[in-house]
């Protein structure tokens, strides 16, 4: 099951409180993949699931074929400390 | 009311007083145009070939590699756009580190949009060494770029290594002091290397570019008397800052130790005190006056102005205080939490006390912020 936090046009640290408010009711390996637009998420969700012991298991950039972007992306985290099969494609950073 | 605590010292500390004294002095005896030729002109040009001697024996180099430029962002630039010129038939490329002050990023992208090549760093915002042996043996490299060490996370970078691998790959060097000349011993493997007087206590309007007589520059801008800065410099700021450097380096010792002690003190106190946050840079092998974390949940602007309020004047990386609205690339490319970010540099006026008030006040003003945007229990 995934959860899906969508935090587009949130400046930070609005995104990475919004995900972690999500992730605080979730049970250990829980998937919560976040929507962003503001470009410190890209950096900071991976930085957050470090600091608190989860793991990014996808991260893709979104929007950059487009004409005019509104620059953006998704990222997904798996909740919990234990390791759990990355999917395929995936990018730790 | 108690006294406000500057601690935003990291790129440009209060003036030095033998800055300030020197600054004046110059004013006074060499107000002149030194391309003048009368006993006024003479004066002013002797002030600056003395400023220029001066500044060669703090470097460890000859005068003649000195040169007065108006800025060290001028300093960078010029050095860039020089050397890539000159190298031309070789390629533009330019291997630079992800940590790299953002004009040397700027310069290389602005000689060739697609040929600036990043080397990324570790956790610790160190270059990594493989990835930049192959990067400068690659084909079509004009110049490589690294910093002796990062202002904004004080971490010191393999500069010698660094340099042994460009040199055997026949590509020059160009480190950036502009951090770390007046705080550390000043390095000595280069080919061209850049000091920024602003931060070591000197008067702004000055930069240092130094260029080792083997190194071929090629300038890219209209011909003049001066070189390297058409038009000329600053003089008494020219000569300030070779006064403030040599006096900055007889207080090197005890000003490092007494620093180095005030740091540990904010790494340890920050990282054990305040919830949710990350102390980032390499604790040892670092700059003497330089601390940074990051909160987390912290908005970044927030923090500033609760600091501010409290007395404390410090700087940040974190986008929503910069005019660019973008996170710090040096933070990024460490994998470090961008925003909540809070810098605090450390001058020679900065006392226990001051980081002692510092520590105390600061887990409060964290918790303020975060109380305000719904993260006090995330």
């Amino acid at each position: 099951m995934s959860t899906v936090v969508d935090a587009r046009g949130l400046a930070c640290p609005l995104p990475v409180i919004r995900l972690a408010t999500a992730a605080r009711d979730l049970p250990d390996g829980s998937l919560v993949t976040v929507l962003w637009t503001d470009p410190a998420a890209a950096h900071d969700i991976p930085a957050w699931a470090r600091m608190r012991g989860h793991h990014v298991v996808a991260a893709a950039a979104e929007g950059a074929d487009e004409p005019d972007p509104a620059p953006g992306g998704r990222t997904t985290v798996r909740l919990g400390t234990q390791d759990g099969p990355a999917p395929a494609g995936a990018d730790p950073s | 009311m108690e006294s406000r605590v500057y601690l935003d010292a990291a790129g440009r500390p209060p003036a030095h007083p033998a800055a300030l004294r020197a600054g004046q002095a110059a004013r006074e005896e060499g107000w002149a145009d030194p391309r003048g030729l009368h006993t006024e002109g003479r004066r002013a040009r002797l002030l600056l070939e003395g400023a220029r001697e001066s500044l060669a024996g703090s470097l460890g180099c000859r005068t003649e590699e000195v040169h007065l430029v108006p800025s060290h962002t001028a300093a960078l630039h010029g050095a860039v756009l020089s050397v890539v010129r000159a190298r031309r038939r070789v390629g533009a490329r330019v291997v630079a580190s992800a940590v790299e002050r953002a004009a040397v990023h700027q310069a290389a992208r602005f000689v060739a949009p697609d040929e600036l090549l990043t080397v990324p760093v570790d956790a610790r915002g160190r270059v990594d060494l493989d990835p930049w042996r192959e990067a400068v043996t690659g084909p079509g490299v004009a110049l490589a770029a690294l910093q002796h060490a990062n202002g904004e996370v004080g971490t010191v970078q393999p500069v010698s290594e660094a340099h042994g691998a460009a040199r055997a790959a026949g590509v020059p060097l160009l480190v950036d002091g502009g951090a770390s000349v007046g705080h550390l011993r000043p390095p000595q493997d280069w080919d061209l290397l850049t000091a920024d007087p602003a931060g070591w206590g000197g008067l702004p309007g000055v930069g240092v570019l130094a260029v080792r007589s083997r190194t071929r520059t090629l300038p890219v801008w209209p011909e003049d008397e001066d070189v390297w800065a058409p038009g000329g410099v600053d003089v008494a700021a020219a000569f300030a800052a070779a006064v403030s450097l040599e006096a900055v380096l007889r207080e090197q010792a005890d000003e490092d130790r007494r620093r180095r002690l005030l740091v540990e003190r904010l790494r340890s106190r920050v990282a054990h005190e305040v919830p949710d946050v990350d102390v980032v840079g390499d604790p040892d092998d670092r700059l003497p006056h330089v601390v940074t974390f990051s909160c987390l949940y912290v908005d970044g602007e927030a923090l500033l102005g609760e600091l501010d309020r409290l007395g404390f004047a410090v700087g940040s990386g974190s986008a929503c205080t910069s005019s660019a609205q973008e996170p710090s690339h040096v933070l990024a490319a460490m994998g470090a939490l961008t925003h909540g970010n809070v810098r605090i540099g450390l001058h020679r006026g900065t006392s226990e006390a001051d980081v002692e008030r510092f520590c105390d006040g600061l887990p409060d003003a964290v918790a303020r912020v975060r109380r305000l945007s719904g993260a006090a229990d995330l």
